[in-house]
């Protein structure tokens, strides 16, 4: 036993030089015992997820009855066919990739700012990232009501009184009632709503950057938007591109917010991939063609995720200084 | 350094912090609106001019809120719904995150493939396969279906975040127990899982707080009115008393405190959680 484990203990170790972890001496488990650590979670995630996921595409080929009684007609392919042809689905396609590009460029691009400045700034930094972080940690379905009533018509609203007080318009909007002034609103919350979190992990990164690099920079006469567009920007270009990647993939299943705010309307013109789904499957009962939309969405996400894997390739750093 | 640029740094330095304070009013400006709307007491039309700040503090829409039949119902429920999925993810997400780490068995690459892929699904679109699901196996209307719906979403992505902080521990801690004679699960329980607390408790405030906002299949999978959550008694307060925002801001911070708080005390926990996220290969 003893000189077992110590034969073990020192191929463990030519293992670990080699930087591998497999054993090859006999393990001192029974060879079911692995089955029991991953069984209880791998059971509730099979049945949850990969099975759902299976029969949501089976799903999809069935004119899919939920009343107790009726028969699930066998439709093949028809349900991807109708969505090819059916104008609300690719307007709310088209409106959910605009939203995704929108709301990523400004969460991106304040939150780059932001975590730039915080990271100059000498004092309360573990303060303004609290606070930048606070819509972030509240739900979506508060801060998608409490959206509503920032953008309410008439002038008590607080973003008609700021706006007519700063001379910027003269009457107030009614801004949920019409599609445009709809999607200021639906995007102001995507960006408010995500910019802390992009500032917390380009902050992250930002500190990362070991500080010799600044003075040596300093040095050599480098200015302060020099040193940013060539020295920060591509030390942390990999940081920038995760989050662009996890942006535009949590772009992509805008929903809460829209559902709450114009629930598609007026007439379908804010409807987005998620809401229309929901509205065809839980309203319409068409939960097949509603499942068939639901893969092809997936599979629009997936193909965005992919591309996260092939530009971030292996590493898993920014450390290339 | 010389004095003039001394001193333009430190003017620079204000900018920063100014702009930096206008960034943070921005970001503040609609909760403290909220939370306002809430403390003023009951109001039919919005105030004018609107405020952050109350006129005066009254609680008045926080009693009508829990006066209401199934408000201090909901909150009870999203309470054990959200400690029940925190409970159940971590513990899962840890045991698995174990075999994958320090064990070799037959069919773990294929297995850990299938968990990589999985990842990539966002769960909102099995929204109506996971229904339909619910449906056969009866759990529709019951807050224990719920909490396992909960469970599944977010456990590949923990079991990866666990994983590889197991993996970075050093093995000589379980070699010298496995020389004393001791078994996996021993090892497991008594030497690694308390090593992991830190990237335990964040798991575990994730999920909790997944649980604890989460809407859309709450609303399609309870009906019974006191089996209803949080985020659904909020939306109902809109539904019924559309004029009414005191009452529905009142439910909402009544269901945003406790994340509020939960975040400020275990801060670390969430800037670990959300930046290993960035960092993972």
């Amino acid at each position: 036993m003893n000189s077992e484990t110590m034969q073990m203990t020192t191929e463990h170790a030519k293992q670990k030089s080699r930087g591998q972890k497999r054993h090859r001496g006999k393990p001192y488990y029974r060879p079911y015992v692995p089955y029991l650590f991953l069984l209880p979670g791998l059971a509730l995630y099979l049945l949850w997820a990969v099975y759902p996921l299976l029969y949501q595409l089976y799903i999809s080929f069935f004119d899919w009855r939920i009343i107790p009684g009726q028969t699930s007609a066998f439709v093949g392919l028809a349900n991807y066919q109708e969505l090819l042809t059916d104008k609300t689905f690719w307007l709310a396609m088209q409106n959910t990739a605009m939203y995704a590009v929108v709301t990523v460029a400004g969460q991106m691009i304040i939150g780059l700012t932001l975590a730039i400045l915080v990271n100059r700034v000498t004092i309360a930094k573990r303060f303004f990232r609290t606070i930048y972080y606070l819509p972030v940690v509240t739900s979506w379905v508060v801060v998608s009501f409490l959206f509503v009533y920032l953008f309410s018509p008439g002038d008590a609203g607080l973003m008609n009184f700021v706006l007519m007080r700063t001379g910027t318009i003269q009457e107030p909007i009614s801004w949920l009632a019409n599609s445009n002034t709809s999607w200021i609103a639906i995007y102001s919350l995507g960006i408010w709503k995500g910019m802390g979190w992009a500032m917390v992990i380009f902050l992250a990164a930002l500190q990362g950057i070991p500080p010799e690099l600044y003075e040596a920079a300093a040095i050599d006469g480098a200015g302060e938007w020099h040193r940013i567009r060539y020295m920060t920007l591509p030390l942390i270009r990999r940081t920038i591109f995760f989050v662009l990647i996890a942006l535009m993939i949590g772009g992509f299943q805008v929903f809460i917010s829209v559902l709450l705010m114009t629930n598609g309307g007026p007439l379908h013109r804010t409807e987005v991939a998620l809401t229309y789904m929901f509205d065809e499957a839980f309203g319409n009962l068409h939960f097949g063609y509603g499942a068939a939309l639901s893969y092809v969405l997936a599979v629009v996400i997936v193909v965005v995720s992919a591309l996260q894997s092939k530009f971030l390739g292996r590493g898993d750093q920014d450390l290339e200084y | 350094m010389l004095a003039t640029s001394n001193s333009q740094q430190r003017l620079l330095n204000l900018v920063i912090f100014l702009v930096l304070c206008a960034g943070a009013i921005i970001a503040v400006a609609p909760l403290l609106y909220m939370a306002s709307t809430a403390l003023d007491g009951v109001a039919f039309v919005q105030p004018y001019p609107p405020r952050l700040i109350p006129e005066s503090v009254s609680f008045e829409n926080f009693e009508q809120a829990f006066a209401s039949r199934n408000f201090g119902r909901a909150f009870l429920n999203s309470t054990g719904v959200a400690i029940a999925t925190a409970v159940l993810v971590t513990s899962l997400a840890a045991t698995m995150a174990y075999g994958f780490a320090r064990f070799d068995f037959y069919g773990k690459r294929v297995l850990f493939g299938v968990l990589l892929i999985m990842i990539m699904i966002p769960g909102v679109v099995l929204l109506i396969p996971q229904f339909i699901l619910a449906k056969n196996l009866s759990l529709l209307n019951s807050l224990p279906g719920l909490v396992l719906v909960y469970s599944s979403g977010p456990l590949a992505f923990n079991m990866f975040l666990l994983r590889g902080f197991f993996e970075n521990l050093p093995r000589e801690l379980e070699e010298s127990a496995i020389i004393d004679g001791a078994n996996p699960f021993t090892i497991f329980w008594r030497i690694m899982l308390p090593l992991a607390a830190p990237a335990i408790s964040t798991v575990a405030v994730f999920s909790f707080l997944g649980a604890w906002d989460e809407y859309l299949l709450a609303l399609n999978f309870l009906t019974d009115e006191h089996l209803r959550t949080l985020p659904i008694a909020i939306a109902n307060f809109r539904g019924q008393h559309s004029s009414n925002w005191g009452l529905v801001f009142a439910g909402s911070l009544t269901a945003v405190i406790p994340t509020i708080l939960l975040f400020v005390f275990f801060q670390r926990y969430f800037i670990q959680g959300i930046t290993s996220g960035s960092v993972r290969g």
